[in-house]
């Protein structure tokens, strides 16, 4: 018999130091800045307790990279900038510097190989985004083409400080919402029950879990057809989706059905309110590529209102706290309806326990 | 039409390589084609010339058109991983048969992702990126994204075989596998102290030792569910810990806030009275802000919540306190199973300086990881444990007392037992004593 071939053990390295990678001037003054400012939309300008200063440059990206892009951008941060970069949470690229005198041409050159340089203050920065069709098992929908198709959009609002505060948009392709939460949320919303292929449950579900998946024990074990099978009460399912990750015949996404839902007012800062989670606005919007018009539309209304009506540092969700929900829904002429009204656990003490009513 | 025009699309298109190693013919792709007009870059451009470098692009180019004609996805997950662990990637099969029963798009029919851990801040010098690129184009598809909402780089698209090569590879010069199952996930943190001067915290500190101390858990799945370790350096919590992370680290101070008067009035002195009272005094949560008669600044220390705001909007004026530590919050997650929940405060303040500081830490990390372990229920995050059972039995599983900074307000129902409610006051008493010396 052969000998197995031999394997290399990994080695468990963990995370990575980071100070091996970072500017020479973030380490020197690691823990010692004094403060900021943003001499334009795109630009930081950092100075530290001991006098030295930083500029940084950001960039929008697609996210998604490949040796083309990633050298081309290079190129430029090694030809122009000083051969450091980082990544912010929404994908956005930053070049850091250690002279004035090399922002302005580290702009042009980005701007001339088309990625836009912005995002930083009052912007609509890039678009969080999970992965979609391009990757994911259960998405009802794309999450790259979404955010293109916001971003071509929104480019004027990136490129601009132009908002009442900052405005992070995330998006996510399913309900299990892993883009998380942002002032607006763009989430599909799968809208039936899903649909059972019992010839296959038998042989690749493992039917205990999936019962213990569902959040509204909606799911029973069942016999079809004389073989074991799931079943669902679909007046209980909320179709969340969670069952079909350890059981695929429970197939969820439906070319018609998946909707997109509009989500808004989440944040995560603590600065001025608590952190607040995104509350849902607008639902039923078509799951249309490659460009999704509709979903658009409602975006832009919302940040067109938001912008007029806000006053200056209130997040969205600060001003619909100031406003009061009603005047949300009246101003972004969007409907109101009973799914507005939570039924989930504990969703009493969101109903308005007093007379406080504006008219 | 007109705002939908592109800008600057020869400039996305100038890239397109001369050089085709591709051997494939390209499908047609007219749905994905309308996404590589407008100023955004195109990741649809982007596949493409990944399209000119291999066959796997090529095909993967036609599965997604599909997608977006038929509006479904076609992935099924599988078990893939590199020897000696049993996470870190994610498998992904295509479901696109034909009629022969052979998959529509062979090239890609296999197509598994590779989650790798970023340094604490996401830095990267341009030799690093290149040399991970380069890696990448040799045993993958090309592709990366930076980064996964988790925090992970993202290598996607490769065969199973050439997941073994890949990660032998870049495990060679310094990059490990992040989580993916029921383990310890991929750690994130914010810029912080490297570049930013509100950080009350060594963000890239913490977010190593916490890590790198479970790295078994993170390699060898076996928890219940996924467990998220997020810092942010101070309440902005520009990492979104608080709502993305089962154990959530953020920077704050307990002293007085640092306040340069000077900087205050050449402040008012700039954007105007009025401008100061609206923006920074009216907008104080706790009303903890008075602007003197002399364009002077009053904090009333002992009520300033550290919300950041005053702070965010007077970078020079404002400043943290020196006596800086952490606020330690267990249990955010997003919807599934109970709905989204916010981390709760399990400390309301640490320093983290000492060797001892950080043993502190890890010890509460693995305590809760341990705990959790044993109580949580499969596929129930730490979170929705803490809802379960009640905080007040988690402290206790853990070793930590109760505090005021925990809640929001005391209990409104009096459906409770209480008659221990000696023997705890007793506890509270005590534990006053003590700290009073
Ligand atoms: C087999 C099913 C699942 C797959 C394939 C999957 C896939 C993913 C992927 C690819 C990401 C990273 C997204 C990105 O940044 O591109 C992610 C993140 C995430 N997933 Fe899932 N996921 C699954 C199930 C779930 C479930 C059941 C939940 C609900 C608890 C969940 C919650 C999340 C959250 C909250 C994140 C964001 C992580 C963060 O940054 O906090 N996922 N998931
Ligand atoms: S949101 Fe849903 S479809 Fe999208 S990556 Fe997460 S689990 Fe997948
Ligand atoms: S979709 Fe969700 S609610 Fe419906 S059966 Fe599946 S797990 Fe249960
Ligand atoms: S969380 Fe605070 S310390 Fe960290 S980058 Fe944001 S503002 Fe700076
Ligand atoms: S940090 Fe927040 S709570 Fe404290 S004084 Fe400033 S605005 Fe008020």
């Amino acid at each position: 018999m052969a000998e197995a071939p031999k394997m290399r053990p990994p080695i468990e390295s963990g995370c990575p130091d980071a100070f091996q990678y970072m500017h020479p001037l973030m380490i020197k003054n690691y823990g010692n800045w004094a403060y900021h400012d943003r001499p334009r939309p795109g630009v930081l300008h950092h100075v530290a307790k001991s006098g030295d200063e930083i500029w940084t440059v950001r960039v929008g990206t697609q996210r998604q990279l490949g040796p083309y892009e990633i050298n081309l951008l290079c190129d430029i941060i090694d030809k122009l900038g000083e051969g450091y970069v980082r990544f912010t949470i929404r994908s956005n690229m930053e070049i850091m510097v250690s002279s004035k005198d090399k922002v302005d041409p580290l702009i042009k050159a980005f701007e001339e190989a088309g990625y836009p340089v912005g995002g930083t203050g009052n912007s609509v920065t890039m678009i969080s985004h999970t992965q979609g069709w391009l990757h994911c098992d259960i998405p009802g929908t794309d999450a790259s083409g979404v955010v293109k198709a916001l971003m071509d959009d929104l480019h004027e609002e990136f490129v601009k400080e132009d908002m009442p505060n900052r405005v992070h948009i995330t998006t996510s392709c399913c309900q299990i919402n892993c883009g998380g939460q942002g002032d607006i949320a763009i989430n599909v919303q799968h809208t039936k029950p899903p649909k059972i292929n019992h010839d296959l449950v038998a042989n690749i579900c493992e039917r205990p879990s999936v019962v213990a998946r569902c959040p509204v024990a909606a799911i029973r074990p069942a016999m079809v057809n004389g073989k074991p099978s799931l079943e669902v009460d679909e007046k209980k399912c909320i179709c969340c989706g969670a069952c079909f990750p350890p059981c695929p015949p429970m197939q969820i996404n439906d070319p018609e059905h998946s909707k997109l839902a509009i989500w808004v007012g989440g944040k995560n800062s603590n600065a001025r309110s608590k952190p607040m989670f995104h509350k849902l606005v607008a639902a039923g919007v078509p799951n249309n590529p490659p460009r999704w018009p509709e979903a658009g539309t409602i975006v832009k209304k919302i940040l067109k209102v938001y912008k007029k009506d806000a006053k200056d540092w209130e997040r969205i969700g600060d001003w619909v706290e100031r406003i009061g929900w009603p005047r949300f829904f009246e101003l972004t002429e969007l409907p109101f309806t009973k799914f507005h009204i939570d039924n989930w656990r504990g969703s009493r003490h969101m109903l308005n326990q007093s007379a406080h009513i504006r008219f | 039409m007109a705002q939908n025009q592109p800008k600057n699309p020869e400039k996305h298109s100038t890239f397109i390589p001369k050089e085709k190693k591709s051997t494939k013919p390209f499908h047609k792709t007219p749905l994905l084609d309308q996404l590589e007009s407008g100023p955004w870059p195109s990741f649809v451009t982007g596949l493409k010339r990944l399209a000119h470098n291999n066959n796997m692009m090529v095909d993967l180019l036609g599965q997604l058109e599909h997608s977006y004609t038929t509006r479904k996805g076609y992935w099924k997950g599988g078990t893939v991983s590199v020897f000696g662990y049993g996470g870190g990637i994610i498998p992904r099969f295509t479901e696109l048969m034909g009629s022969d029963g052979k998959p529509m798009f062979p090239e890609a029919k296999e197509f598994h992702t590779l989650r790798v851990q970023p340094a604490p801040g996401n830095h990267y010098t341009t030799k690093m990126l290149r040399q991970l690129s380069d890696s990448w184009n040799k045993w993958g598809s090309g592709l990366i994204a930076f980064h996964g909402q988790t925090g992970n780089i993202m290598f996607i698209g490769t065969t199973s075989e050439n997941t073994q090569h890949f990660f032998d590879e870049i495990n060679e010069y310094g990059w490990d596998l992040g989580g993916a199952g029921p383990c310890v996930r991929t750690g994130m943190s914010c810029v912080g102290a490297a570049r930013c001067e509100q950080s009350c915290a060594n963000e890239q500190k913490i977010h190593r030792t916490l890590v790198n101390n479970f790295i078994d858990d993170m390699h060898r799945p076996a928890l219940p569910y996924k467990f998220k370790f997020k810092v942010s350096g101070c309440p902005n919590d520009c990492m979104n810990s608080i709502q993305r992370a089962d154990f959530s680290v953020i920077g704050t101070w307990r002293d007085n806030m640092k306040v340069d008067q000077k900087e205050v009035k050449a402040f008012v002195k700039a954007k105007g009275r009025k401008y100061v009272v609206d923006n920074v005094v009216a907008r104080c949560p706790t009303k903890a802000l008075s602007l003197n008669d002399d364009d002077t600044l009053d904090v009333d220390n002992r009520n300033c919540v550290r919300c950041m705001h005053c702070i965010n909007v007077m970078t020079k004026a404002l400043k943290p306190g020196d006596d800086k530590g952490i606020t330690l919050l267990i249990g955010g997650k997003r919807t599934l199973k109970i709905g989204d929940t916010f981390g709760t405060v399990i400390i309301p303040f640490m320093k983290l300086e000492t060797d001892e500081d950080y043993d502190r830490i890890r010890e509460i990390a693995a305590s809760t990881i341990d705990f959790w372990a044993e109580n949580g229920l499969e596929h129930e995050r730490c979170g929705e444990m803490i809802e379960r059972i009640g905080l007040a039995n988690f402290l206790e599983g853990i070793g930590l007392e109760v505090d005021p900074n925990m809640i929001n307000h005391p209990r409104t129902s009096s459906y409770v037992r209480l008659d221990e409610w000696d023997q705890e006051a007793e506890k509270w008493k005590n534990r006053k004593q003590q700290a009073a010396g």
